[in-house]
Order: structure tokens, then C-alpha cells, then sequence
């Protein structure tokens, strides 16, 4: 089965949106078609025959060559399939993904899995601010699925998800989880300030120590739980490095309990 | 009734006549096999008939802590009942009373299907709102603060209407102590078959029940044709040289894995000998009319 492949002629000269172009939404359209969907966000028209070149397979499976940073909206509202992007994609990739597979194998910009309840999605480069967060006006941030940054995360990643799973393997910025309303984020690396800032419920497991963690989580002591080897189990299948923090046992913070009160904070004994 | 000789041991043709039940499945865990075997056990304490006990229940198989969603020894428990509603009563309670209250236990679903009963999603409210859910990986769980730290379960177990109850086999022997070789030996090649229990004591029964009494309101009473002592008395189904009679009774989640049990049952019946254990091997039903499964034991020869 070979797939669409879309190489990108050179830098467009606008924001392009690509939120068009997944598994669905091409199933059944012929080459001509496709190229002539329109990507442009601005006032200048452009066709995706204009800027990429097209090499037609099946469309249940999509891949992106030679990407570049203001590629936005790739993989939007995915309802299966696989797109894999090779270079860096720009702002909201992945939002709404219900099912499927998307691989950026560069870095990805702010609100990356935005929205997201389904499917993997994995960024072998860094994402920007707000991974997994609430697009404008929304009450939740990401509802399901996982999220792989093989790299470091920006500020408040997993910014009020509600469910689903978000492991950064790097450092993550500052407020990473804050305002969580449930779910899991694991991050390996470093968190900067404040982790899990107005947390209410949810689970927040950090590798190392966190810049500076907020008073108002509490320190419950050091566990050796069965839930963690459960996370464990699952998160061994995306990420080795994720999975050896839970080998030991790990302290735990309640909070924030400036709000609710009801997450947890798991840092390194 | 005609009889085939099988390694010195007469098989009646006959058959076990058995119903179609509800049934579920959990995995119990723990720190060690031991503390898991307890909690199983106790769990299906008090679970041989449906007709006192609301459900028959017992342990399936031991799993290693490879085989386990927690990396720990576990022990697969089956329960059946005659309706779903008692079956989710009684899976609940024990498990709230018997698995929960067990040091390091958790408990997870035990089969797979599309109709659920609640497990995690009844007990969690023992949490008293500091419970905890989980999802991942298309798994669902309640994390619930006990005193020796969490106990964990999974929201729900599957349920199946295709188990069947009432599988049985009917053991005779010179003496009461051969009679109870052969059934052991049974059972133990009993316990190795998946998906089906013995719920009674040790698999074991000897006090075979026929339906109705001579009493008002007791639904059933003693076998009397299978008596020993009564054999003068009645219209007697034993043969002059029986002394004694037990009866191992088979769940199975499946009509296969009944069958299954019984046969492994009857060729470690034969294996024994007539010398060290049982000379005859019969099996219960009601004529045929009233439970849907028939096990012809001349199907099930080794």
C-alpha cells in the first residue's frame, strides 16, 4: 500500500491550513482533485498543487516531505489512518484527532494535540506552548489518546486535558498540567516552575525535581502503588525512558490545593 | 440401562443433564501467590449452589505475575448465577467484602465481552470521594485509598450467557475411601481444564440432591436412590457391591469447557483403577426435559 506523498516545493510565503488534507477527507478523490484544495489563509489563493508536489497512493495513508513550521491544522479532527510529516509542522497539529496515527518527525508548534480524544500521536522534535490545551472558548484540553514528545515541551503543556495520556521525554516548560481536570502527563525530564499549577484531578509523574514546586501541594509520603506499575505496563509500550520512573517507588504530592485539590504530583523518592 | 467396561470401570449410558447460566470472570492479585489464593478463596467461600448460596463460584487457574496486568501472581475466579442481576449482587459483595478487605489485593476483569457487569464502577464509592479513575490503553480503573495504601480495580469485568451449570458426575466405589480417591483424582485433572470450576467443597459433593421433598417448601432433599444405607429401602440406582457415592458438579463458562472437565474426569477415573478407587461412573439428569445441555458420557470416554 503505498501512500499520498505531498513534498513541499519550497517555504510558502503564507501560513498554509492543512487541515483538509487527512485520511477521510481524501478517500475517494482523484489526483486533480486534491490538488486543487485550497490551503491558503490569507487572501491569496493557493492551491495545494501550487505548492506541493503530488504523488498519489492511498490516502489512508499520508505523508508530508521536506515540512516546514507554518504548515498548520495537519492531521485536524483525523479520524484514522496515518499521516507522518517529515521536517517541523506549525500550530494546532493534531487537534481534534479522534483516531489514527500521526508522526511529525520534526518539532511542532503551540497547541499541538489540542482538543485531541483519540489515536497516537508522537513528535520526535520539540512542541510549543499548550500541548494538549483548550482551543479558545473551550472548557477542556485534550480527552484521549497519547501524546509522544520525544523532545522538550513549551509552557503549560497538558494545559486542562481532561483524559488521555501526554509523556515528554524532555525538559517541560513552566506550569506543565495546570488547570488539569483529569489525565496523565509524564515528564522525564525537567518541569520548570510551578507543575501542575490549579490543578484539580489527574495524575502528574515528573522525572526530576521540579524548578519550583507551588506550597499548596501537599506531601503525602512515598508509595510503591500498583497503579503506577499499571501506568507503567502502558506507558513501556511508547516510551522506555517514561516507563523506568516508575520502577521505584515515588513520592507523592496532593493537590493543588488551591482548587479541588484531588491530582497528585509523583516526583522521585 | 446399558453399561461399557472401560480399564475394569463400568461408564453408564447416561447423561448429565445441565442449564444454561450467567457467568463472569475476575483476576485477583497480590504481593505473593499465597496472600492471592486467599483472597479467591474467600471470595468463593460459601459459593457451591445456587440454590442457598445465590451463586457457585471458584478458582480457575493460578496465573504467574508475567500473566498479570500488575505484574503480580494472581488467581482467576469464576462465578455463575441463574440471572444477571443476581450475578452483579453477588459479584460485588464479594469482591467489596472478601477482596477488598485482602492485604495487597487488586482485581481485575476477568473476561472479556460485550454485556459488562460493575466492578470498580460499584466499589469505588468505598473511596468516600477520594477515589481515583484511570484510563489508558482502553482500560478503565478506581484507585481507592485503603489503610495499607490503594486498592485498585477495574471499572467493570465481562459477563456471559453462554456458561452452563450443572455438569456432573457420579462416582462409586466399594469403600468410602477408594470412592474418595477416585474423586480427587478426578477433580485435580478437573482443575487443569480452563474455564471450568467444581464449586464444591474440594470439587467434591456427597450429598447429591433430588428436586422437590416430601416436605412443603424445601426445594430439594436427598438423592435417596443413591443412598447406601437406604439401598433396601428403595427403588435403589445403586449396584449390590456400592458403598459409596460422590458427586463432582462442573460450571463452565462454555458447554465445551463442561464437557471438557467431565471427560478429563472420567480418564482419571479409569486411570485410578476399580483396585484403588471407583468401579462405577454414572452422571445426574431430570429425564431430559429440563436443562437444554446433555452429556453422554459414552461421548466422553477416554
Amino acid at each position: 500500500m503505498n501512500p499520498v506523498v505531498l513534498t513541499l516545493r519550497g517555504r510558502p510565503d503564507q501560513r498554509l491550513d492543512l487541515a483538509p488534507l487527512v485520511p477521510h477527507r481524501l478517500a475517494g478523490m482523484t489526483a486533480a482533485e486534491i490538488e486543487r484544495i485550497e490551503l491558503q489563509t490569507t487572501r491569496r489563493r493557493v492551491l495545494l498543487g501550487d505548492v506541493f508536489h503530488l504523488r498519489m497512493g492511498d490516502a489512508a495513508q499520508i505523508r508530508i516531505e521536506a515540512s516546514c513550521d507554518n504548515l498548520d491544522r495537519i492531521g485536524h479532527q483525523m479520524t484514522g489512518g496515518e499521516i507522518v510529516v517529515d521536517g517541523d509542522a506549525g500550530a494546532w497539529v493534531g487537534r481534534l484527532m479522534t483516531a489514527g496515527r500521526l508522526t511529525i518527525r520534526g518539532s511542532a508548534g503551540p497547541w499541538a494535540a489540542s482538543g485531541m480524544s483519540g489515536g497516537t500521536f508522537e513528535i520526535f522534535g520539540s512542541v510549543g506552548d499548550r500541548l494538549g490545551g483548550p482551543g479558545p472558548g473551550e472548557v477542556a484540553g485534550m480527552r484521549g489518546g497519547v501524546v509522544l514528545v520525544r523532545g522538550l515541551a513549551g509552557e503549560r503543556a497538558g494545559d486542562r486535558i481532561r483524559r488521555g495520556t501526554i509523556v515528554v521525554e524532555g525538559d517541560a516548560g513552566a506550569y506543565a498540567g495546570s488547570r488539569m481536570i483529569a489525565g496523565t502527563l509524564v515528564v522525564v525530564g525537567r518541569a520548570g516552575r510551578l507543575p501542575g499549577y490549579l490543578m484539580r484531578r489527574g495524575t502528574i509523574v515528573l522525572g526530576k525535581e521540579a524548578a519550583e514546586l507551588s506550597p499548596t501541594f501537599i506531601d503525602c509520603g512515598v508509595h510503591d502503588l500498583i497503579a503506577a506499575r499499571l501506568i507503567a505496563g502502558f506507558i513501556g509500550g511508547y516510551s522506555a525512558r517514561a516507563e523506568r520512573l516508575f520502577r521505584r517507588p515515588l513520592r507523592r504530592f496532593a493537590g493543588d490545593m488551591a482548587t479541588l485539590g484531588r491530582g497528585e504530583i509523583f516526583s522521585r523518592a | 440401562m446399558r453399561a461399557v467396561t472401560v480399564g475394569g470401570v463400568r461408564i453408564d449410558d447416561t447423561f448429565a443433564e445441565a442449564f444454561g447460566m450467567r457467568a463472569t470472570a475476575v483476576i485477583v492479585t497480590a504481593d505473593s501467590i499465597r496472600w492471592a489464593r486467599q483472597a479467591a478463596l474467600t471470595m468463593t467461600g460459601f459459593a457451591t449452589s445456587v440454590i442457598g448460596c445465590g451463586c457457585e463460584g471458584g478458582m480457575d487457574a493460578e496465573l504467574t505475575a508475567t500473566q498479570t496486568a500488575d505484574r503480580r501472581p494472581g488467581v482467576r475466579v469464576l462465578l455463575f448465577a441463574v440471572s444477571t442481576s443476581e450475578l452483579q449482587k453477588q459479584l460485588q459483595t464479594r469482591v467489596a467484602q472478601c477482596v477488598l478487605t485482602s492485604p495487597g489485593s487488586a482485581c481485575y476483569a476477568g473476561l472479556e465481552g460485550e454485556e459488562t457487569l460493575r466492578l470498580g464502577n460499584a466499589l469505588r464509592y468505598f473511596g468516600d470521594g477520594w477515589q481515583i479513575s484511570k484510563r489508558f490503553g482502553g482500560k478503565h480503573y478506581w484507585r481507592i485509598p485503603v489503610m495499607d495504601g490503594e486498592f485498585v480495580c477495574e471499572a467493570t469485568t465481562g459477563l456471559t450467557k453462554e456458561a452452563v451449570g450443572g455438569g456432573n458426575l457420579l462416582i462409586m466405589g466399594r469403600t468410602a475411601r477408594a470412592t474418595l480417591a477416585a474423586a480427587e483424582a478426578a477433580t485435580a485433572a478437573i482443575v487443569k481444564v480452563p474455564g471450568a470450576i467444581t464449586p464444591f467443597p474440594g470439587g467434591i459433593v456427597r450429598s447429591g440432591s433430588k428436586v422437590g421433598s416430601k416436605y412443603k417448601g424445601v426445594p430439594a432433599s436427598t438423592n435417596h436412590a443413591f443412598c447406601p444405607t437406604l439401598r433396601g429401602a428403595v427403588d435403589t440406582a445403586l449396584d449390590p457391591d456400592t458403598a459409596c457415592v460422590l458427586e463432582i458438579v462442573i460450571d463452565g463458562l462454555t458447554s465445551e469447557a463442561v464437557a471438557a472437565a467431565m471427560a478429563a474426569g472420567i480418564a482419571a477415573v479409569v486411570k485410578l483403577g476399580p483396585r484403588r478407587g471407583a468401579v462405577r461412573v454414572s452422571a445426574g439428569n431430570y429425564g431430559g426435559k429440563l436443562g437444554p445441555h446433555h452429556y453422554h458420557l459414552r461421548d466422553l470416554l477416554p
